[in-house]
C-alpha cells in the first residue's frame, strides 16, 4: 500500500514538473507546480514526517505559489514565445541530461552516510520533536537562515518603496 | 476494531456529518436573509412554506435548473476547476473538527469526529497535526477564488479575485498568529487534545476555556481575521457590488455560482467550528446538576456545540446588518498595522506567561 502511495505521488511529482516545463501558459506552468509541492508534501508524508508534509503545504502551496499567481494575474501575462532553440541543445540536450544526471545520483550514492534506503515511516517527526531540534542542535543554521529572510524582506521594501525625494 | 468495521464507521460518519454541514450551510441562507429582513424592518423570505423555510429548497431547484452559460474567451478549464476547488477546499476542514466525545453505539466506540479514532487505550485520538492542516486547507482556497477571478476574462473579476487574493493572504497571517497562543498553553496540534485541555471547571460551574484563561484578545483576533478570510461584511472587498457587480464570481451562473456561495457558507461555519474549538472549549460545557436524567447529559455536547456554532453564525448576519463596508486601504492598514502586532504582542506575553509556569 506504502509502495503503491508512493509511485503514485511520484508519478504525479514528476509528471507535474514535466508539464511545468512544457506548458505554454504562464498559469498552467504555475498550476503545476503547486502540484508538485502537493504530491512532495504528501512524499513528505509517507514517510512520517506529518509536520513537515503541512508546512510544506502552508507554505509553498498556500502562501508562496498564491504570490505567483497573483503576479500572473496581476500582469496578465500571456503564451510564452517560443524559440526554435538552439541546435547545440538539439544534439547534446537529452545525452547530457541522462549524463548529468547519472552523474548526481553517483555522486549523492558515494557521499550519502547511509548504505541502504530509507524505509517508508522512518521519519517520526511531530512538531515538537522537529522544534527542539531546531532551537537546540540546528539553532545557529536556524537565525543565520532568519537573519538571510530578513535581509530579503528589507529589501523587498527598499525596492518597492517609491522614492520621496524626486 | 476490524479493518471492516472502521470503513463503515468511517462512511456513516462522513455521510451524516456532510449531509448536518450541507442542511446548516442552506439553512444558515435562509437565516442571514430572515435576520437582516427583520433587521431592516422587513419579513424576508415568507411565500415558499410556513417563514418561508422551504425557500432554500427552491432556491437549490433553482440553481439546477437554470441556464448554465459559460462566456466565450473564458480560460475554459480553469473556469471550471474554480469553483469546485473552493467547494472542495471549504467542505474538507469539517473532516478535522471534533464534533462530539467519544460515543458508544452497538458496542463500537468511536469519537464524533471524521478523523477521530478510539486508541487501544480507549483514549480518543486524531491527526496531531489538526489545525495545521486546517490552516493549510484554509491557504488552499484561496486558489478557487483567485483563479475563478482570472479565468473569468472580466475586469471586474479580475479586480474581484486580486482583492481577493491579497486580503486573503494578509489576514491569514493575524489568523494563524492568534491560535499560537492557545497552542502555546495546550502545548499540542491536536483539535481534539485541545477540547481536552478545556474541559475543567473553576468553582464548579465557570468552564476552563481558553478565552476565559487570558486568550480574549487572541479570540477578538481571531474574529476579525475570520470576518475577512470569509469574504463577510465590513470586509467583503471582494465582492463590493457597489463597484465590481460580483466580484470574483461575476461571470458564473446557475449552479456553478451556488458552489462559490455555498463554499463561502461552508467556510463560515468551519470558522465557527474553529473559533469554538480553539476558544470556548468546543463541545464541552458547564455541567449540569445531577438531577438531569442521563439521557439528556449524553446529548448535552452536542447541544453545546451547535449552540455555540449558532451563536457565531448569528454574530456573521449581526454585523453584516449593522457596519458599512471597510475601504481598501483601511482594510490593508487594519490587518498590518493594528492586528497583526497585536496578535504579536499576544503570542510573546502567553510565551512569558507559559514559560513562567513552566
Amino acid at each position: 500500500m506504502h509502495l503503491f502511495l508512493f509511485l503514485l505521488f511520484a508519478a504525479f511529482c514528476v509528471g507535474g514538473a514535466v508539464n511545468l516545463l512544457i506548458q505554454r501558459k504562464t498559469i498552467n506552468s504555475a498550476l503545476s507546480l503547486i502540484v508538485v509541492m502537493g504530491s512532495l508534501a504528501l512524499i513528505y508524508l509517507l514517510l512520517g514526517a506529518e509536520f513537515v508534509a503541512v508546512v510544506q503545504v502552508i507554505i509553498y502551496a498556500g502562501a508562496i505559489m498564491v504570490l505567483f499567481i497573483f503576479v500572473i494575474m496581476l500582469l496578465n501575462a500571456g503564451d510564452e514565445e517560443q524559440s526554435k532553440g538552439s541546435n547545440v541543445a538539439k544534439v547534446f540536450g537529452i545525452p547530457g541530461l541522462f549524463a548529468g544526471g547519472i552523474i548526481g545520483i553517483w555522486v549523492l550514492l558515494q557521499h550519502s552516510p547511509q548504505d541502504h534506503p530509507i524505509p517508508i515511516g522512518a521519519l517520526y517527526g511531530p512538531a515538537d520533536k522537529v522544534g527542539m531540534m531546531l532551537f537546540t542542535k540546528y539553532l545557529l543554521a536556524f537565525e543565520v537562515t532568519s537573519i538571510l529572510v530578513l535581509i530579503a524582506i528589507m529589501g523587498a521594501v527598499v525596492l518597492a518603496r517609491r522614492s520621496h525625494t524626486s | 476494531m476490524s479493518a471492516l468495521t472502521f470503513l463503515i464507521v468511517a462512511v456513516i460518519k462522513i455521510a451524516v456529518t456532510l449531509g448536518v454541514l450541507l442542511t446548516v450551510v442552506a439553512y444558515t441562507v435562509w437565516l442571514e436573509r430572515k435576520v437582516v429582513g427583520h433587521m431592516q424592518n422587513r419579513w424576508g423570505p415568507s411565500r415558499v412554506g410556513p417563514f418561508g423555510l422551504l425557500q432554500p429548497l427552491a432556491d437549490g431547484i433553482k440553481f439546477l435548473l437554470k441556464e448554465d452559460l459559460t462566456p466565450p474567451y473564458v480560460e475554459k478549464n480553469i473556469y471550471l476547476l474554480a469553483p469546485g476547488l473552493a467547494l472542495i477546499m471549504a467542505l474538507t476542514s469539517i473532516a478535522l473538527v471534533p464534533i462530539g466525545p467519544v460515543i458508544h453505539l452497538f458496542g463500537i466506540s468511536t469519537p464524533v469526529q471524521i478523523t477521530g479514532v478510539v486508541g487501544p487505550s480507549g483514549q480518543p485520538s486524531d491527526i496531531n497535526v489538526g489545525i495545521l492542516i486546517v490552516l493549510g486547507i484554509t491557504s488552499l482556497g484561496v486558489y478557487g477564488i483567485a483563479l475563478a477571478g482570472w479565468s473569468s476574462n472580466s475586469k471586474y473579476s479580475l479586480l474581484g479575485a486580486l482583492r481577493a487574493s491579497a486580503q486573503m493572504v494578509s489576514y491569514e497571517v493575524s489568523l494563524g498568529l492568534s491560535l499560537v497562543g492557545v497552542l502555546l498553553m495546550s502545548s499540542t496540534l491536536s483539535l481534539s487534545g485541545i477540547v481536552h485541555a478545556q474541559l475543567g471547571t473553576w468553582f464548579g460551574f465557570i468552564p476552563q476555556w481558553y478565552i476565559f484563561k487570558g486568550q480574549f484578545v487572541a479570540f477578538f483576533i481571531y474574529m476579525m481575521a475570520a470576518f475577512a478570510e470569509t469574504n463577510r461584511i465590513p470586509f467583503d472587498l471582494p465582492e463590493a457590488e457597489t463597484e465590481l457587480v460580483a466580484g470574483y464570481h461575476t461571470e458564473y451562473s446557475a449552479m456553478k455560482f451556488a458552489m462559490f456561495f455555498m463554499a463561502e457558507y461552508a467556510n463560515m461555519v468551519t470558522v465557527a467550528c474553529i473559533a469554538s474549538v480553539m476558544f470556548l472549549g468546543g463541545w464541552s460545557g458547564p455541567p449540569l446538576p445531577s438531577f438531569v436524567p442521563s439521557a439528556v447529559q449524553a446529548f448535552m455536547p452536542l447541544v453545546w456545540f451547535s449552540s455555540k456554532i449558532f451563536f457565531f453564525l448569528f454574530l456573521y448576519i449581526w454585523i453584516r446588518g449593522t457596519l458599512p463596508r471597510f475601504r481598501y486601504d483601511q482594510l490593508m492598514a487594519f490587518g498590518w498595522k493594528f492586528l497583526f502586532p497585536l496578535a504579536l504582542a499576544n503570542v510573546i506575553i502567553t510565551a512569558f506567561f507559559v514559560a513562567m509556569q513552566a
